[in-house]
C-alpha cells in the first residue's frame, strides 16, 4: 500500500512535468495547427541557459526568473522568424524547420556545452519531505511549481483580456482579425508562452534526469503521450494526460514484471497507439469536422 | 458633401482570378447603401475588398482616408464592422465572450461594459444566453450576436453580409428593425448586401447592382423599385 501511494505521488510528480510539456505542444498546435517537434530540445537549451546562469553565481530563483524571460524572448523570435514566413506553407515544410529547429538547438547546445553529464540543483533539497518516505522534497516542489503555473495559465487565459484575444484567434482566425485582433502577434505570444513553459519543465526535470543535450528526448515522448491521450485540441485534456501518463508510467514500472526501468518508455508510445487507434480526438479533444 | 466610404476603379482577386472589375460605389454618411447581384456576382467579395481580406487595386477611401492595402486589424480600428458570411461565431466561447472579442479593438472597461448592456438592450435573447456557448444558439441568435459584436467596436460603418440568410421572416423583420434603430438613432452608416432583394429595397437608400464582378444600374432605392429588369430578375413580379 506504502509502495503504491509512493509511485503514485512519484507519478504525480513526473506528470507534472508531462503536463507542462503536452501543454506547450497544445498551446502551439492551436495556433499553427502543428506539432512541435523542437519542444524538448527548446526546453533543454533554457535549462542550460539557467545551469550557466548559476555557474556565473546566480542565485536559483534569479536565473529561474531569467531564464523564463529568455525563453520567452527566443520563442517568440523563433515564431517571428522561422515560422511566421512559412505559414501557409504545407505541413512537410514545417515538419522540415521543426526537425532542423531541432538538430540545431541539439548540436549548438553539445557545443556550446559538451556532451557531458552536468548536475543541476535542485531548490527543494532532495530528502524526504517531513521525514516521511513518501514523498521527496524535490518531488513535492515539481508538484507545487507545476500547480502554480497551472494556476496562473488557467487564470490567464479564463479571466484576461489578452487570453481571451488568443483564445480567439487560435479558435477562428479570420473572425478574430475582423474584431481587430491581431493574430500574428497572438500566435507569436503562444510561442513565447510555450517556451517558456518549457524552461519550467526542463529546469525542474533536469536535477532528475541531468542535464545534457539529450535529456529531453523521452521526456518529449511522455509530453506527446499526454497531449495526444487528452486530445491535441483540449489545453485541459493534455494537463490530467500528463499526470495520468506520469502515474502509469510509474505504476507499471513498478507493478508490471518485466517492464521495470527499461521498457518504462514503450508505455508511452503503447499509450499514443492505444488512444490513436480507440480515440483519435484524444480523451477531451474535439473532432474536426469542417463542411465542404 | 463627399461620402463616408468612396469606393473607386476596385478590382480584385483570388489568385489569379479577377473578380471585381472597376467597381464604383458609395455610402453616404449616415446612409444606408445596399448591393444587389446573383450568386457570384462579387457581393461578398466587396465588403471583402474593404474590410483589406484579398489582394485589390483601385481606390478605397474611408472618411477621406485611403485604406487600400492595409491589414485587416488597422482597417477595424478606423471603425469599420465587418458582420461576415456565415456570422463569424467563436464557437466555443460564450455569449459574452463573443460580444468581448468585438471590443477588442477598443480600450476603456467602463465604457465597453456599457456598449454590453446596450447590444443586450437590442438584443434581450443574448442576454438570456450570455454565459452559454455560442454555438449552441439558433441561427438567428447568432446573426444578432454577430450584429452585436459589430456593434461592441462602436462602428461609423457596418458591413452587413446577408444577415436574412436562413432566418424565419419573423426574426428577419425584427433585425431589420433593429438596423433600422441603429441607423437613425446612433447614425451607423451601412453597406448591405442581400439576397433577399426586396427587403434590401425597402430599407436601403441606395442601390448598386452588380453582375459578375461589374456594376449594371445605380441610383435611389424608391427609383429602381420601379424599374421593369430589377422588378421581373430580382423582386419576380
Amino acid at each position: 500500500m506504502e509502495l503504491l501511494l509512493h509511485q503514485v505521488l512519484a507519478g504525480l510528480a513526473t506528470g507534472g512535468i508531462y503536463a507542462c510539456l503536452a501543454l506547450a505542444l497544445v498551446m502551439i498546435y492551436q495556433a499553427i495547427d502543428h506539432l512541435n517537434f523542437a519542444q524538448g530540445e527548446m526546453a533543454m537549451f533554457s535549462t542550460f541557459i539557467a545551469w550557466q546562469l548559476m555557474e556565473l553565481g546566480t542565485p536559483y530563483w534569479v536565473a529561474f526568473v531569467t531564464t523564463l524571460a529568455i525563453s520567452f524572448v527566443a520563442g517568440v523570435l523563433i515564431d517571428r522568424v522561422l515560422f511566421r514566413p512559412i505559414h501557409d506553407a504545407p505541413i512537410l515544410s514545417h515538419i522540415v524547420v521543426f526537425i532542423a529547429l531541432f538538430g540545431i538547438l541539439n548540436s549548438l547546445a553539445g557545443f556550446i556545452w559538451d556532451f557531458n553529464v552536468k548536475n543541476f540543483p535542485t531548490p527543494f533539497g532532495s530528502r524526504p519531505l517531513l521525514g516521511s518516505g513518501l514523498i521527496s522534497s524535490h518531488d513535492a516542489g515539481m508538484i507545487g511549481v507545476t500547480i502554480l503555473l497551472l494556476v496562473f495559465l488557467y487564470v490567464f487565459f479564463r479571466h484576461t483580456r489578452i487570453g481571451l484575444a488568443m483564445r480567439a484567434a487560435a479558435a477562428n482566425p479570420q473572425s478574430a482579425r475582423l474584431a481587430g485582433i491581431r493574430v500574428g502577434w497572438m500566435i507569436a505570444l503562444g510561442w513565447g508562452m510555450a517556451a517558456a513553459i518549457g524552461a519550467v519543465a526542463g529546469m525542474l526535470i533536469a536535477p532528475v534526469v541531468f542535464l545534457e543535450p539529450n535529456m529531453m528526448t523521452s521526456v518529449l515522448l511522455y509530453g506527446f503521450a499526454a497531449a495526444v491521450v487528452g486530445g491535441l485540441t483540449s489545453p485541459g485534456g493534455a494537463v490530467i494526460g500528463g499526470f495520468a501518463v506520469g502515474i502509469i508510467e510509474n505504476l507499471a514500472g513498478t507493478f508490471i514484471p518485466y517492464v521495470g526501468r527499461e521498457l518504462k518508455l514503450t508505455i508511452a508510445l503503447f499509450l499514443i497507439v492505444a488512444v490513436l487507434l480507440v480515440k483519435p480526438s484524444g480523451l477531451f479533444g474535439r473532432r474536426v469536422v469542417s463542411r465542404v | 458633401m463627399s461620402a463616408l466610404l468612396e469606393i473607386r476603379g476596385l478590382c480584385a482577386f483570388y489568385g489569379r482570378t479577377q473578380v471585381l472589375f472597376g467597381l464604383d460605389l458609395d455610402v453616404a454618411e449616415g446612409g444606408v447603401t445596399t448591393l444587389l447581384g446573383a450568386n457570384g456576382a462579387g457581393k461578398t467579395t466587396t465588403l471583402r475588398a474593404v474590410s483589406g481580406m484579398l489582394r485589390t487595386t483601385g481606390d478605397i477611401r474611408f472618411a477621406g482616408e485611403r485604406i487600400a492595402g492595409r491589414a485587416i486589424e488597422d482597417i477595424v480600428r478606423l471603425g469599420i464592422a465587418h458582420a461576415p458570411e456565415g456570422r463569424g461565431t467563436f464557437v466555443r466561447q460564450t455569449v459574452e465572450e463573443n460580444l468581448q472579442i468585438g471590443a477588442m479593438a477598443r480600450n476603456g472597461r467602463a465604457a465597453i461594459a456599457a456598449d454590453m448592456e446596450r447590444v443586450y438592450g437590442y438584443f434581450p435573447r443574448l442576454k438570456e444566453r450570455r454565459h452559454q456557448q455560442a454555438g449552441t444558439l439558433s441561427g438567428g441568435e447568432q446573426q444578432m450576436l454577430a450584429v452585436g459584436r459589430a456593434l461592441m467596436l462602436r462602428p461609423r460603418l457596418m458591413l452587413l453580409d446577408e444577415p436574412s440568410f436562413g432566418l424565419a421572416p419573423l426574426i428577419v423583420r425584427e433585425l431589420f428593425e433593429i438596423f433600422r434603430v441603429l441607423n437613425r438613432d446612433e447614425k451607423v452608416s451601412m453597406l448591405l448586401v442581400e439576397q433577399n432583394a426586396s427587403l434590401a429595397l425597402d430599407f436601403a437608400a441606395d442601390v448598386y447592382l452588380i453582375e459578375t464582378g461589374r456594376l449594371v444600374m445605380t441610383g435611389p432605392a424608391h427609383e429602381l423599385r420601379r424599374d421593369e429588369t430589377i422588378r421581373r430578375s430580382y423582386l419576380g413580379y
